[in-house]
């Protein structure tokens, strides 16, 4: 009987984060930014149908980078999770950070004890009744979450997109901001110095405080072409 | 957070979730009673179609035997954006039936990208009520309607149901519950083809008024508290309410149309 080769847990975790990142890196980016009438959440994606931004529940969204498929299943199991609580419980026990929590148990589990890690990156947001209470909840594909404030970059190229955004002087100023700046903003830094992406590669969709149940809206390519006239 | 592999899991579902993960909100345990139980019971509710698609209408009373048991029930609820639902029977279930209805068009919804038709809508509401047809063999019979405007068809359309989940499209209107054979046949006296909304606000008003005068289970807008009727319009804007405002003036003009009547003998 053949011993199989040692290979030192470091070794095992680090190989695996690397498999991870490069999976995501390969795929497009997403910027999620507060503004004064909500949460917006700006993708590049090509596909007219296969969306990287949905809805969870009443105030929560979801978005996701790298594998489509991957991060589709958990898009899936967290409607799942939000509908289940809401029906035993109530409404307004579903909460971000609770959701958060579970998709980060569930890629910290696939990533230390299966073959292969998940190469997605998620974002869980909930938009609450005031700016200061908003929740952006990043999860990366090891079960890391981070709870991020203002917006927060996830993909490809993430920390260059990220430096662009930081640039902005309208980060001071998001609790006025309108939806058509913070929209030309986050295109502007998902584009780059060397491009800029058509109306037909933005998918963009909004959490809106404006205090109506559901409060999810995705926006077509002709409202998304008035906010990028301005 | 439930997670299942793929090719096992509920698909959109979300009653076939509620079984995998171990919830059954109809359970068949019933036992049979000696004396008869008296449960809340919901009653008249009609839907009407109209140029702009249907109108819905429910009265708010509910009785338990003689009694009043509640004043102010929502019978007519929406049960998306494009459809509504009003239900007659057993208060309890059929409140229940209503949640899980919501429910289930908003998972659909929401793991599918895209709304579910307003065929499989009906036909989903469909086998919710046959799911319940052991508690209605035992008296806790739910007999909702359906109506709602068809995105895809481009009109409003409505569906009756009996309690064994079948499933009969109108092209008029249906009422259902223990007054509605008087709401009916008011709203089959004042049908038209095309009737603007007003108008078809109006009949579903006065069907509800007849059916409130002639049977004891139907409640009649109580002006002294402030309760009118539920009554809202499905068009391709989607449900509406209509105000209470707006019910109370209509009301007004109804009692006045019929004292009116009285004076002239």
């Amino acid at each position: 009987m053949s011993m199989p080769f040692y290979v030192a847990p470091e070794q095992i975790m680090k190989d695996r984060a690397d498999y991870a990142r490069k999976g995501i890196a390969r795929g497009k980016a997403l910027i999620a930014i507060q503004y004064s009438g909500g949460i917006a959440i700006v993708a590049e994606n090509p596909s007219n149908t296969l969306r990287k931004i949905s809805e969870i529940y009443d105030r929560i969204a979801f978005a996701g980078v790298g594998k489509y498929n991957e991060f589709d299943q958990l898009r899936v199991s967290g409607v799942r999770a939000a509908d289940l609580k809401g029906y035993q419980y109530s409404r307004i026990d579903v909460d971000a950070r609770s959701l958060a929590n579970q998709y980060a148990q569930i890629l910290g589990q696939i990533f230390t004890h299966e073959m292969k890690p998940l190469e997605v990156e998620i974002l869980v947001a909930e938009v609450a009744d005031s700016a200061t209470n908003d929740q952006l909840f990043h999860i990366f594909y090891d079960g890391t979450v981070l709870d991020e404030r203002k917006f927060c970059v996830l993909g490809g190229d993430s920390d260059a997109i990220y430096a662009r955004m930081k640039e902005s002087p309208l980060l001071t100023q998001l609790h006025t901001a309108s939806l058509s700046d913070v929209v030309q903003l986050c295109r502007n830094a998902l584009s780059g110095p060397d491009r800029q992406l058509s109306v037909e590669e933005c998918e963009i969709a909004i959490l809106n405080r404006s205090g109506e149940r559901r409060a999810f809206t995705r926006l077509d390519d002709a409202e998304v072409n008035a906010l990028v006239q301005g | 957070m439930p997670f299942f592999t793929p090719g096992d899991h509920p698909g959109a579902s979300f009653a076939e979730l509620l079984k995998r993960v171990g919830i059954d909100p109809f359970q068949k345990h019933l036992t049979e009673s000696a004396a008869p139980v008296h449960f809340p019971h919901a009653t008249t509710c009609v839907a009407l179609r109209y140029a702009d698609g249907v109108v819905m209408a429910g009265d708010r009373r509910a009785t338990s035997g003689n009694v009043i048991s509640h004043r102010s029930m929502e019978k007519v609820v929406s049960a998306d954006k494009f459809s509504g639902v009003a239900i007659a029977g057993t208060a309890g279930p059929a409140m229940e039936m209503i949640k899980l209805f919501q429910l289930q068009l908003e998972h659909y919804e929401k793991v599918e990208g895209q709304l579910l038709s307003l065929e499989g809508k009906a036909n989903q509401l469909s086998m919710m009520v046959r799911g319940n047809l052991p508690a209605a063999m035992q008296g806790l019979i739910v007999v909702p309607i359906f109506a709602g405007y068809d995105l895809q068809k481009g009109y409003g359309r409505l569906w009756d149901y009996d309690p064994t989940g079948g499933r009969y499209e109108e092209r008029e209107f249906v009422a259902t519950g223990s007054g509605s054979v008087h709401a009916g046949a008011v709203i089959k006296v004042g049908w038209r083809t095309s009737m603007p909304q007003e108008a078809a606000v109006r009949l579903a008003l006065k069907s509800l008024w007849e059916a409130a005068d002639s049977d004891s289970a139907t409640g009649g807008p109580d002006t002294l508290r402030g309760i009118y009727p539920i009554v809202a319009s499905i068009t391709d804007k989607g449900w509406e309410r209509i105000d209470d405002t707006t019910l109370s003036q209509l009301v007004e003009e109804l009692i006045a149309e019929h004292q009116e009547r009285n004076q002239e003998v």
